[in-house]
């Protein structure tokens, strides 16, 4: 039941983009078309559950017991760094299909606030390892679903009538903010 | 040298000034923009960062090799975030807490690593840390802007103090997170409303 309640709150209530502000560069940059929006979920929702488990074991296990928590930034961004850069390369080698569908993403992830965020959340609320998969799975299908979504609305969005001073990311930026309103909905729920 | 120093001072005021000529920044500007007070601190938190990550990066710009320097660069911002985060967590406690986990964030705040790949990894390192500085304060500028707008029609306060008078009944839309996209999204606007009116070109992102 826990479980279930932390899953709806980091998918709806809490949505990493559009309740915590995190990953908005590549949200506005990647969610012209729906095709680069599913590539860019999918690498999001990839690379966060691992990241999540390198650095929550790095925190539990090193960090922690040694009292050096004060380093956990510069730990965790190299950590994320690198893992991208060792994800790129197996993919590469061993799934070329993988790779070719996510190849350009993956290396804008490692400057990507989401990834950084889920860790450091988790971090902060002392998760325990379950706690710690279920919470990161689903921010990043949380993240991910918006992202598809507004890239629907963006498309659609092509095709009306926008007052020029309104165009590009403004009206981006006004638009996730009536999504948002949609998501902050979900209160209720938990 | 000199007459670069001008204009390389003013660019970040408002030829460049993030996170609206400059889209970059974007995440904690809208997050920690509840209030006036936040943004001045999350602006000059990353003024911080960028003008001494400017000048060490520019210090070091003939030794770091190329093919390594993205990561040489993150693990440099990111000793000067911690550096941030400890000092901040020492003397300013209750904004700590407030801006959570966005300062340890700076890390991936695409301003600081923009400013180093673009500015400093080319230039001597006096000249880049005025960048930083000019660049780090017009985004503190910004964060202040924005803040300020909400927290006074959100709130009917300015920096903790009431401003509105008593009969204002404030818009609590505006310090949830749909007001901050919305405020963000209408200053665009109302800017490239200005450019054409100056004629200048627009910037989209």
């Amino acid at each position: 039941m826990e479980y279930i309640y932390i899953a709806i709150s980091a998918t709806f209530v809490n949505n990493i983009l559009l309740g915590q502000y995190l990953g908005n560069c590549p949200f506005l940059g990647v969610s012209k078309k729906i095709e680069t929006a599913i590539g860019m979920a999918a690498a999001i929702v990839f690379v966060s559950i691992l990241a999540s488990i390198f650095t929550w074991s790095v925190f539990t296990f090193v960090l922690k017991p040694f009292n050096l928590e004060f380093l956990q930034t510069l730990t965790f961004i190299l950590i994320i760094a690198s893992l991208v850069q060792l994800v790129e390369i197996i993919l590469k080698k061993k799934s070329r299909a993988l790779y070719n569908a996510l190849g350009v993403y993956l290396a804008l992830i490692t400057t990507n606030c989401a990834v950084m965020g889920v860790a450091l959340l988790i971090a902060k609320n002392e998760m325990g390892f379950l706690e710690m998969l279920v919470f990161s799975s689903c921010s990043a299908i949380g993240y991910g679903l918006a992202l598809i979504l507004f890239a629907g609305i963006r498309e659609r969005l092509l095709l009306s009538a926008v007052p020029q001073v309104m165009q590009g990311t403004s009206i981006a930026l006004v638009t996730a903010g009536i999504m948002a309103l949609a998501f902050m909905g979900f209160q209720g729920m938990a | 040298m000199a007459q670069k120093f001008i204009p390389t001072l003013t660019a970040g005021w408002w030829k460049r000034i993030p996170p609206f000529r400059l889209v970059l920044g974007l995440c904690p500007a809208l997050a920690v923009t509840m209030s006036a007070e936040n943004g001045l601190g999350m602006g000059l938190a990353t003024a911080f960062v960028l003008i001494l990550s400017n000048g060490a990066i520019s210090t070091l710009r003939n030794v770091i090799p190329s093919k390594v320097r993205i990561a040489s660069y993150i693990v440099i911002i990111a000793t000067l975030v911690s550096i941030v985060e400890i000092l901040m967590k020492a003397y300013f406690f209750p904004l700590a807490e407030q801006l959570g986990i966005y300062i340890p964030l700076i890390v991936v705040n695409c301003i600081v690593l923009g400013r180093a790949e673009g500015f400093a990894s080319k230039n001597p390192p006096f000249i880049s840390m005025v960048d930083g500085f000019s660049v780090g304060t017009g985004y503190a500028i910004s964060l202040t802007l924005i803040g300020s707008i909400r927290e006074i029609l959100g709130a009917g306060t300015w920096f903790g103090n009431p401003v509105l008078g008593e009969s204002f009944e404030p818009m609590a839309f505006l310090v949830t997170a749909p007001g901050a996209f919305v405020t963000i999204g209408t200053i665009l606007a109302l800017q490239n409303l200005y450019s054409r009116w100056r004629g200048e070109k627009f910037i989209q992102g």
